[in-house]
């Protein structure tokens, strides 16, 4: 528990929330960038002209009401569905479009799924230690061995993420928020300039929720972290800026008091959600 | 779990492999004592005959090692291995073909028989260089291996995975079966390769040959065995887990899956062609059969009955059904198919994880709870 | 060969030549010596118990004309044989049709005591036969009392002819038509000019455009050019011989002529092979299609992979072989109730599967797959252990066997038609069931969002078991209509299972339409290739471009799209 307190100091470094060196140029600005992109589904356009810029080391909530397309989003920029039209850059020199999952995610751009997803039948350990950053061709991989020093590594996402005593059980075993934490895990032993995190407090206690909002907002600043979340209250607690989404376009930008007063926002989802709360 | 530097000796630090490697080892031993040392006569004899189907066994026994592996860890259910398996026996059975020279029935010095059958004047380019073993042996491994090459390049590229791929390797081998049945393909058609005489110089009908042919086919399942011990206890083996419970979650780690997916596929084509080219000698034939979607299928129960993502299971499976198969068709062959497609509902449905599991379960009891389960399987 | 002229039911004055005249007296008078010969000879040999039969029947004033027109049938030689066809002919008689087949049969037979009968069944050894003269029916005889008048081959393309003229002035239009068409091209200079005669009677087209065919067929050869518009366009293989005859002639003009001619017959065939290779390749389809749909239902719809279902096709045809053991005689309708028996018997085999096996299995395709395979080895095992290994026959009703004749080189087998008909409308009922009926609607609801279609109150487990006692009903109408194409073994689904397979993974899984479409262009590429890759490499081509083609687009032709398919 020290140690995860101790995340929330802001002058401390842990060294394996460095991000990895990255070939990502971003002299000019923003890490993500979203220019017109439009993707439909059997004619239901799921994505309209989106317009989204990330900021090197931001910390971005994208919220919106079902259908938005956040998670098709996410799906847009990881390589898994290709858009009709538009351009996705990250940084200046890199077209996303132009690369497929394994290239996207070893640029340094690491996703959470909304619903975890981690490898059920490998032990915890095992499952950090694919994640980690490493040579993923297939030589080095047949080969690999397992030195001290990753060792080491492991132990201490581990203990970030509260699974040390897990670690040598299968990872379907876990409950459902301790998924999530492994998932979160798995992001950190990537150490990705980007991290795309869908719901990360999805079937978590209040607790878990606390912790994982010092973790992400601990990793700001060094990383851009960009977190799509249905729970306002969590929302609330990390974002600075939020990004509201509706029918597939950008509807509000702005800090979280901005965007809450914004009459659109409370007609398509805010409201919806504040009439819900106060059910 | 690293105890060696040397990837490939890694699966001697564990006990399942020492344990398998000694009883395999054990069995070829007794085989070997029984033939030899024991009168012909004696209750304990064991005949050439019975030796030539052990051989056999053994050789059923690589191809479900090999199904295994991309089946129980890369979670690719081939229903084409038969192809492989008869692509390397028809490499084994044409080197055979040329070893029988002008001994055959129409006496020609260089065509097989069937050749000069169909009038063929001269051997089509594909047979040349079958004359040499080391060539012939080679193929047996690449040509199986090429295939799958460019059928896994072609599959996993575009992402065909789960019941599409079982159905496309399907068909793969059905085509297969229908171009070997063709004359003009130049493989015998309906007869296939046959009347061989010897093998690098051993006469093919002396039960010492046999008995050498069983040793080598337990020594090639026995390498093979580590081979694939290997590739699952790396972490090569743990992305192929990985691939196979949650194929786009391995993707965003950063791994080319199609390319690991290729990998063990081809590894795994080589092993079976390794195991058809075992085979053709011991039985003397290799016809367009052993390319009949059923045979191919019918790999998979061995598997599945022993127990995926085992290995060992795979083996258990291969020998079990084998050795049933003998027997059935023995006494009462009408029965053999109801039996067979009985075991193909029992097993799915009644034992998931086969005899392997069965075993460790009782293991398991035995030991009380003391330990935690094996990771592998927990595997589904 | 030569004709007498003659005269036609409402022919004036065709008649030309007297020699023909002369001829026939002539062979009237050996006629009469013939027969005074024979009654000798018969008396001599002393078989008199025959003499009352043949008083019986004492021939009236117009037999003893016939009698004579047979009796000069009786002689030796060949030549003179066949001007007593001549005069047959020409006597008009209402026999003389039924005269000269039965000679060209060999049936027209002299009894011991010289009366012309005519064999009705020359099989066996006890001939029933009827007089020649008066067509009573004289009971059985032996066949070693009587004669046949022999014919040689000249005399029987002779009888041909003649039969062919003489129906030509019947008044059955069948049989004017059979006549015109065996004409063709076996017209001469004798029969040239009553044949222009009988053109302008004509009352039907047909018959007279095969007439003026027939006729410009013997014109060519005299070297006739016009005659050669007369044969443009017939696709008939005798107008083609003769004209590539004429084209190879030594008349430049003719030759070139008929060369052209020959030509556009040649383009017309070539639109002929096409359809023909349309319709075989549309017949495969459709058989493809009945015997994918209703997979594309149960794997699909459902995501189940069920690999007995070639088995549930067997189950089908080996019913419609049933009925028509329960109704010998009747094979049509044996066919028509099969078709709901054949379905029932699916589909109950198909929810016996479902809810013994394929239930326990949910969630695990591979497994599903491992499993059905087993139930179709024991099933294909079943029917060789109970029935037999062996192929059953079942009957084509009259109605369906024959063919259509499109023109004079085409005709479309009349089964093939029925199939592919059935196979559309077997289709159109599974659309408007998955459009139209409550059960479609909780089947597609099913099929998008299981848990979602639950809490709405659908019983999916219902839905799941009429799903699957659909898409199996619909593999037995399959094998009905296969039983009417193939042989019906055990291994009857084996040998459609992976085709089944292609065609709805080529279509677009869960997608009706693209079954059809895929199922129907296979059938018509396989037949495409056929002719110059052989049927075997055919069926590999298609497989490989399958293959081939699910890797550039895996979900098929017409893929679902969305998130929901990504999966």
């Amino acid at each position: 528990m020290s140690i995860l307190r101790s995340l929330a100091h802001r002058d401390r470094v842990f060294d394996f929330l460095v991000p990895a060196a990255s070939p990502v140029d971003v002299r000019h600005g923003p890490i993500l960038y979203l220019e017109d992109v439009t993707v439909s589904f059997d004619g239901f356009k799921a994505i309209n002209n989106l317009n989204l810029t990330i900021d090197d080391g931001e910390l971005r909530c994208i919220i919106g009401p079902n259908g938005a397309g956040k998670t098709t989003m996410m799906d847009i920029i990881t390589g898994k569905t290709r858009p009709d039209t538009g351009s996705v850059w990250f940084g200046s020199r890199h077209d996303l479009l132009s690369m497929n999952e394994p290239e996207i995610a070893s640029l340094g751009i690491g996703r959470k799924f909304q619903k975890p997803t981690v490898f059920e039948a490998l032990t915890v350990f095992e499952n950090l230690e694919l994640a980690m950053a490493a040579d993923k061709r297939i030589l080095p991989t047949l080969t690999a061995r397992m030195t001290g020093e990753i060792r080491d590594r492991i132990e201490e996402v581990l203990v970030a993420i509260g699974l040390t005593e897990m670690r040598g059980r299968p990872a379907g075993i876990l409950s459902h928020g301790q998924k999530q934490w492994l998932e979160i895990g798995m992001l950190l032993m990537q150490r990705p300039r980007l991290l795309l995190v869908d719901e990360p407090v999805a079937g978590m206690t209040e607790q878990e929720m606390e912790r994982t909002a010092e973790l992400l907002t601990g990793l700001a600043g060094k990383q851009s972290v960009v977190v799509v979340e249905h729970d306002m209250g969590f929302v609330r607690s990390i974002a600075r800026k939020v990004t509201v989404l509706h029918q597939g376009s950008v509807l509000a930008e702005g800090s979280m008091d901005q965007v809450a007063s914004d009459p659109r926002v409370v007609e398509v989802y805010l409201g919806a959600e504040a009439e819900e709360e106060t059910v | 779990m690293d105890s060696s530097r040397l990837w490939l000796l890694r699966p001697f630090g564990e006990r399942s492999t020492l344990i398998f490697l000694g009883v395999l080892l054990a069995a070829m031993t007794l085989v070997t004592l029984l033939h030899v040392a024991v009168p012909p006569g004696h209750p304990l004899y064991v005949s050439a005959y019975t030796v030539n189907l052990f051989g056999k066994y053994l050789s059923y026994a690589l191809l479900a090692v090999a199904v295994d592996l991309v089946w129980g860890y890369l979670g690719i259910l081939s229903l084409g291995h038969g192809a492989f398996f008869a692509l390397g026996g028809y490499a084994m059975g044409m080197y055979l073909m040329r070893q029988i020279g002008d001994r055959g029935v129409y006496g020609h010095p260089v065509l097989p028989d069937f050749m000069v059958f169909l009038n063929w004047d001269s051997l089509p380019w594909y047979w040349l260089g079958f004359d040499m073993a080391w060539f012939a042996f080679l193929m047996v491994l690449l040509v199986p291996g090429a295939l799958a090459l460019v059928f896994g390049f072609l599959a996993f590229r575009s992402r065909v995975t789960g019941v599409y791929l079982s159905i496309i390797t399907q068909a793969l081998t059905f085509a297969l079966m229908l171009a070997f049945f063709r004359n003009e393909m130049g493989f015998g058609g309906n007869n296939g390769l046959t009347d061989f005489r010897e093998i690098l110089g051993f006469n093919l009908r002396s039960s010492d040959t046999r008995l050498g042919l069983f040793l080598a086919t337990g020594v090639a399942l026995a390498l093979s065995y580590v081979l694939c011990r290997a590739i699952v206890t790396s972490k090569l083996g743990r992305v192929c887990v990985a691939t196979r419970d949650a194929e786009a979650r391995t993707r965003f780690l950063g791994y080319r899956v199609e390319r690991f997916q290729l990998f063990v596929f081809v590894v795994s084509a080589m092993l079976a062609g390794l195991a058809g080219a075992l085979y053709v000698p011991q039985v003397g034939i290799i016809n367009p059969s052993e390319f009949s979607p059923l045979f191919s299928i019918e790999i998979v129960l061995w598997v599945a009955l022993g127990g995926r993502a085992t290995l060992y299971g795979a083996v258990i499976g291969a020998i079990l059904v084998n050795y049933a198969k003998t027997v059935f068709t023995g006494a009462m062959p009408d029965a053999w198919l109801f039996a067979l497609g009985g075991l193909f509902v029992l097993v799915t449905v009644f034992l998931p994880k086969g005899v392997a599991g069965l075993l460790a379960l009782r293991l398991r009891r035995r030991r009380n709870g003391n330990g935690s389960p094996s990771v592998k399987e927990a595997a589904a | 060969m030569r004709y007498p002229p003659m005269l036609g039911p409402a022919s004036a004055g065709v008649r030309v030549g007297t020699a023909a005249a002369g001829n026939e007296r002539a062979s009237e008078t050996r006629g009469s010596w013939l027969l005074v010969l024979l009654l000798a000879l018969a008396l001599a040999l002393g078989l008199t118990q025959a003499a009352p039969a043949v008083a019986q029947s004492e021939p009236n004033g117009d037999d003893e004309v016939a009698n004579e027109l047979l009796e000069a049938l009786d002689v030796a030689s060949f030549p003179a044989k066949g001007e007593a066809i001549e005069a047959i002919v020409l006597s008009e008689d209402p026999r003389a049709r039924d005269w000269l087949q039965a000679l060209l049969d060999g049936r027209l037979q002299r009894t011991d005591e010289g009366r012309f009968v005519v064999v009705l069944d020359n099989t066996g050894r006890e001939w029933p036969v009827q007089d020649a003269l008066s067509g009573e029916p004289l009971g059985e005889m032996s066949r070693r009392d009587l004669d046949r008048i022999g014919i040689n081959n000249a005399l029987r393309n002779q009888l041909r002819s003649a039969i062919a003229v003489v129906d030509l002035y019947s008044s059955d239009l069948a049989l004017r038509r059979a006549s015109a068409e065996r004409l063709l091209g076996e017209v001469d200079a004798d029969l040239a000019e009553p044949l222009a005669a009988v053109i302008e009677e004509e009352p039907d087209a047909r018959v007279r455009e095969r007439l003026m065919q027939a006729l410009a067929i013997h014109r060519l050869e005299q070297g006739e050019i016009e005659a050669v518009a007369d044969l443009r366009g017939s696709l008939h293989p005798r107008v083609r011989v003769a004209l590539s005859r004429a084209a190879n002639g030594d008349e430049p003009l003719v030759a070139d002529a008929a060369r052209e001619a020959l030509n556009s017959v040649e383009q017309m065939l070539k639109v002929n092979r096409v359809v023909e290779t349309l319709y075989f390749g549309l017949s495969l389809g459709s058989v493809l299609v009945l015997a994918a749909i209703g997979l594309a239902i149960t794997f699909g719809v459902m995501g189940v992979i069920n690999m007995a279902h070639g088995e549930l096709i067997m189950l089908g045809a080996y019913t419609t072989w049933a009925m028509q053991q329960l109704l010998p005689g009747q094979p049509g309708l044996a066919l028509i109730l099969a078709i709901p028996a054949g379905f029932m018997v699916a589909a109950l085999a198909g929810v016996a599967i479902e809810r013994g096996v394929i239930q326990f299995l949910k969630g695990r395709p591979l497994e599903t797959l491992l499993a059905t395979f087993g139930i179709s080895l024991i099933l294909q095992q079943l029917v060789r252990t109970a029935i037999s290994p062996l192929n059953r026959t079942v009957i084509t009703p009259e109605w369906m066997s024959g063919s259509i004749a499109i023109n004079d080189a085409l005709s479309l087998t009349l089964n093939r038609m029925y199939v592919l008909g059935f196979a559309l409308v077997v289709f159109a009922s599974l659309m408007l069931i998955m459009r139209r009926t409550r059960l479609g609607l909780e089947v597609r609801a099913v099929t998008q969002n299981r848990a979602m279609a639950r809490s709405m109150g659908i019983r999916a487990t219902r839905v799941d078991i009429m799903t699957f006692a659909l898409g199996s009903g619909v593999a037995g109408l399959a094998g009905v209509a296969l039983s009417q194409l193939t042989n019906v073994g055990p291994n009857l689904g084996q040998n459609y299972i992976i085709d089944s397979f292609m065609v709805v993974v080529f279509g677009g899984v869960g997608n009706l339409w693209g079954t059809l479409v895929a199922g129907l262009s296979l059938g018509v590429i396989n037949q495409v290739l056929e002719p110059w890759a052989g049927a075997v490499m055919a069926k590999i081509i298609v497989l490989v471009f399958i293959i081939l083609f699910i890797q550039k687009r895996p979900r098929g032709l017409f893929p679902q799209k969305g998130r929901a398919a990504e999966g």
